[in-house]
């Protein structure tokens, strides 16, 4: 019995460790392209940058775990090609190791704008320890911070820059913040709030060209023609998907590696989780992928099950999400996929509400600002499928703390 | 060394022993424990390193902070008043040096 593992993040290490945990007793492989031992991301564009926690502290187990589990851990090594035939896994130390069960958990890789300019120095992506590492050993020597992007990266960047006394500009091509993931009345406030905090904000800024001197990036253009100054700059552009093992062996992608209900990929021995897999999403109604902690933790337990059981089983976890950027503690359960209508519970002039939002005249999401309870009371309450109409969430009285079936 | 001892909920225990400064929380993921997920790392976000403290060490421990407070006010398994705790943010030998907690049956929903 051998389960590999392509990818060593938070899904990754955690089919790896929960297969160990419940008595899987076959040859776990987990191999990872990046030098350090696996490790949290959510950090890295928080409290990493700030200097309030260092390596060790990000490491999602002890370095002594792995070898007291029996998992074969291989760090700075990546899997170059699949063969289905054989049932083999060829690493880029031109090792070959046979799987009974494969887990692509390759993640996703910055996006690129595309746009001239790009490479010049001084222009930053963050995704990896790595790179994080790169910006943070940079700091020292700034006073000005151009960010481009206004999606949890870019605003969370934007957050530890301020609080780090730079002048701080942030460039969103979308016209309100956060827009694939929030309603507009979260980016409303988020924008008011982050305006307060003196960051020089401009919504429906869309960079066109990185302008460079020597090489080096000495300000941004955006479509309406207007300059920016900026030596550095951050770019939070969204991620895309690391497809292409997958697809190199012959498996079905498109816009993530396509996998089944069962998170089983076209070929049924194989398994994709994580950012880099594309399933049909109960939540959202359709086929779908998600960034997130959640969903790489969930999707690696079931396949895990999966594993151990031998079953085939549909995965259904409920999504959530958290940013945290200083005064704004936002968190999201539930998947507001195309929804047709919202319901600001509280006042956000006090800096703590929650909005509802629904699909089909059912609850699906709750986003809460600074009211954990209520997030909390949403994730029970959608975790267990409760139907809960808009009348009913706005009627006089009603709390989603005390919400009964 | 600060111990922790894990009642889990069939009667076992596990018992660990784990470096200054380390949360209840990644003690147990090292050793690691069944029944403690810690699935946001540590953030209070998402309540899943839920524990029930003892008795006689519930007074032991630091306060429960206004954001404990807040996602202790719906866990998987009905919080205990006084012996719900979230254990990522209580550390070995800064909070504790010896404690007993016992493991719910369920951490999410």
């Amino acid at each position: 019995m051998s389960t590999v593992i392509v990818g060593s993040g938070q899904a990754g290490l955690q089919v790896a460790a929960t297969l160990r945990q419940n008595g899987y007793d076959g040859r776990i492989v987990l191999i990872g392209d990046e030098p350090s031992l696996p490790y949290q991301r959510p950090p890295l564009s928080k409290k990493y940058l700030l200097g309030a926690v260092d390596e060790a502290e990000l490491l999602l187990r002890p370095a002594t775990y792995y070898a007291e589990n029996a998992i074969e851990l291989r760090t700075g090594e990546s899997v170059v090609s699949i063969d289905r035939r054989g049932a083999t896994a060829t690493t880029s130390s031109c090792e070959s190791i046979d799987w009974e069960n494969l887990v692509i958990a390759t993640g996703a890789r910055p996006r690129t704008l595309g746009i001239p300019g790009e490479d010049l120095t001084g222009v930053f992506t963050l995704r990896l320890l790595t790179d994080a590492a790169v910006i943070a050993e940079r700091l020292p020597s700034v006073t000005d911070v151009v960010i481009v992007g206004g999606g949890f990266v870019g605003l969370e960047l934007a957050s530890g820059f301020l609080d780090l006394g730079f002048r701080t500009t942030l460039l969103s091509g979308s016209h309100r913040l956060m827009d694939r993931a929030v309603s507009p009345e979260v980016s409303t406030h988020f924008a008011t709030h982050y305006v307060d905090r003196r960051l020089d904000l401009h919504l429906g800024a869309r960079v066109t060209e990185f302008l460079g001197e020597d090489g080096r990036v000495m300000g941004i253009r955006t479509a309406d023609g207007r300059i920016f100054d900026g030596q550095f700059v951050v770019v939070g552009a969204g991620v895309v998907p690391n497809v292409e093992l997958a697809a190199e062996a012959g498996l079905d992608v498109d816009n993530g590696i396509v996998v089944d209900s069962s998170l089983r990929t076209s070929d049924d021995r194989i398994f994709a989780i994580g950012d880099c897999a594309r399933f049909p999403s109960i939540h959202a109604g359709m086929p779908w992928r998600l960034e997130s902690v959640q969903n790489a933790t969930d999707q690696a337990n079931h396949v895990a099950a999966e594993i151990l059981s031998g079953t085939r089983r549909e995965y259904a976890d409920l999504p959530w999400f958290w940013s945290d950027q200083k005064n704004l503690k936002l968190q999201i359960a539930g998947l507001a996929a195309n929804p047709h209508r919202t319901a600001v519970l509280g006042d956000p002039h006090t800096n703590k509400f929650s909005v509802a939002v629904f699909r089909d005249d059912r609850l699906v999401a709750v986003e809460s600002v600074n009211k954990p309870a209520d997030y909390q009371a949403a994730r029970r309450v959608l975790g267990r499928k409760m139907i809960l109409s808009y009348d009913r969430v706005t009627a006089p009285g009603f709390e989603l703390t005390s919400a009964k079936e | 060394m600060a111990k922790i001892t894990f009642h889990q909920p069939d009667g076992s225990l596990d018992v660990v022993e784990p470096p200054p400064g380390t949360s209840i929380m990644r003690a147990a993921l090292g050793h690691p424990v069944k029944g403690i997920i810690g699935e946001c790392g540590g953030n209070l976000m998402c309540a899943t390193c839920h524990v029930f403290v003892r008795e006689e060490f519930v007074d032991g421990l630091p306060p429960i902070s206004e954001d404990e407070e807040d996602m202790l006010e719906c866990t998987s398994e009905p919080r205990d008043e006084r012996r719900s705790r979230l254990t990522c943010k209580i550390l070995a030998d800064v909070d504790f040096d010896l404690v007993e907690v016992d493991i719910p049956r369920t951490q999410t929903f």
